[in-house]
């Protein structure tokens, strides 16, 4: 192994394949443009959240378990946010 | 933003109005999955009360009951108790973010009746546990901004 390719190089290569092959095939795997209308999608969440996710509410329904991952990011937000002004602020001067 | 507080009567009027603005987010947080609004909503109305005490009072009245690191530590138990949730989902319910408690007889387990019915805070699954996380984060992480930014607005040098 020459110098120029270091393990960690290597290591990301792959990790960049795999990631890069995953996000390909998902995307051969998405539905078409249009399909399902976005009629059914209202009308399956409006019928079915109750059922599925035991919640009075559709919203927190939608927001915490159809789009959990949604909120997930949402929480990452406001986590590099908040780590963003601590860094900030924590020292002025010294 | 003062740092020596404000005048008694603020201080007294934002001490007797703070307990009624707290338990108004915690019910916010608390019946997320049944009325409008959830943790995020609930965590805002809750860390305004906190600045609202934090304005009358001052930043180096706060500093010397609790440090900025220990909020802190709350918003990382509130982020690492919604992730981990999310993981016990697909632990226990086969994918990620899956409603592991519905149907099961423990707190938040019952399922509602169908329909437009009476509320039930005894239902919901795994979403008032991540509301009560997500709450938990948000107040930390305002309550962390706003306390850090009036400190360091009130003094040359920051926190050390």
């Amino acid at each position: 192994m020459s110098k120029q390719f270091s393990y960690r190089m290597i290591l990301g290569a792959v990790f960049f394949t795999i990631v890069a092959v995953f996000f390909i095939f998902s995307a051969l795997m998405m539905h078409s443009f249009g399909i399902p209308a976005e009629s059914a999608m209202d009308d399956a969440i409006i019928t079915g959240a109750q059922e599925e996710t035991g919640a009075n509410n559709a919203v927190t329904s939608v927001v915490f378990d159809f789009r959990g991952f949604d909120t997930l990011g949402e929480a990452t937000i406001l986590f590099t946010a908040v780590a963003g002004v601590l860094v900030l602020f924590r020292r002025l001067k010294k | 933003m003062s740092d020596a507080g404000m005048s008694k009567i603020v201080r007294t009027i934002a001490s007797v109005s703070f307990p009624f603005v707290l338990i108004y987010g915690l019910y916010i947080i608390a019946h997320g999955h049944l009325t409008p609004g959830g943790g995020f909503q609930g965590g805002a109305v809750v860390a305004s009360g906190c600045a609202m005490i934090l304005i009358a009072y001052g930043s180096s009245w706060i500093l010397t009951k609790t440090k900025e690191h220990h909020i802190s530590l709350l918003e990382h138990a509130g982020a690492l108790g919604f992730i981990g949730l999310a993981f016990l989902g697909l632990l226990l319910g086969g994918v990620f973010f899956a409603n592991f408690i519905i149907g099961e007889p423990i707190l938040f387990g019952s399922a509602p009746a169908l329909g437009s019915t009476l509320a039930d805070i005894n239902t919901g699954g795994v979403l008032p546990l991540m509301n009560f996380a997500v709450g938990l984060k948000v107040i930390a992480g305002l309550f962390s901004i706003i306390l850090v930014m009036a400190y360091a607005s009130g003094h040359k040098e920051g926190i050390q």
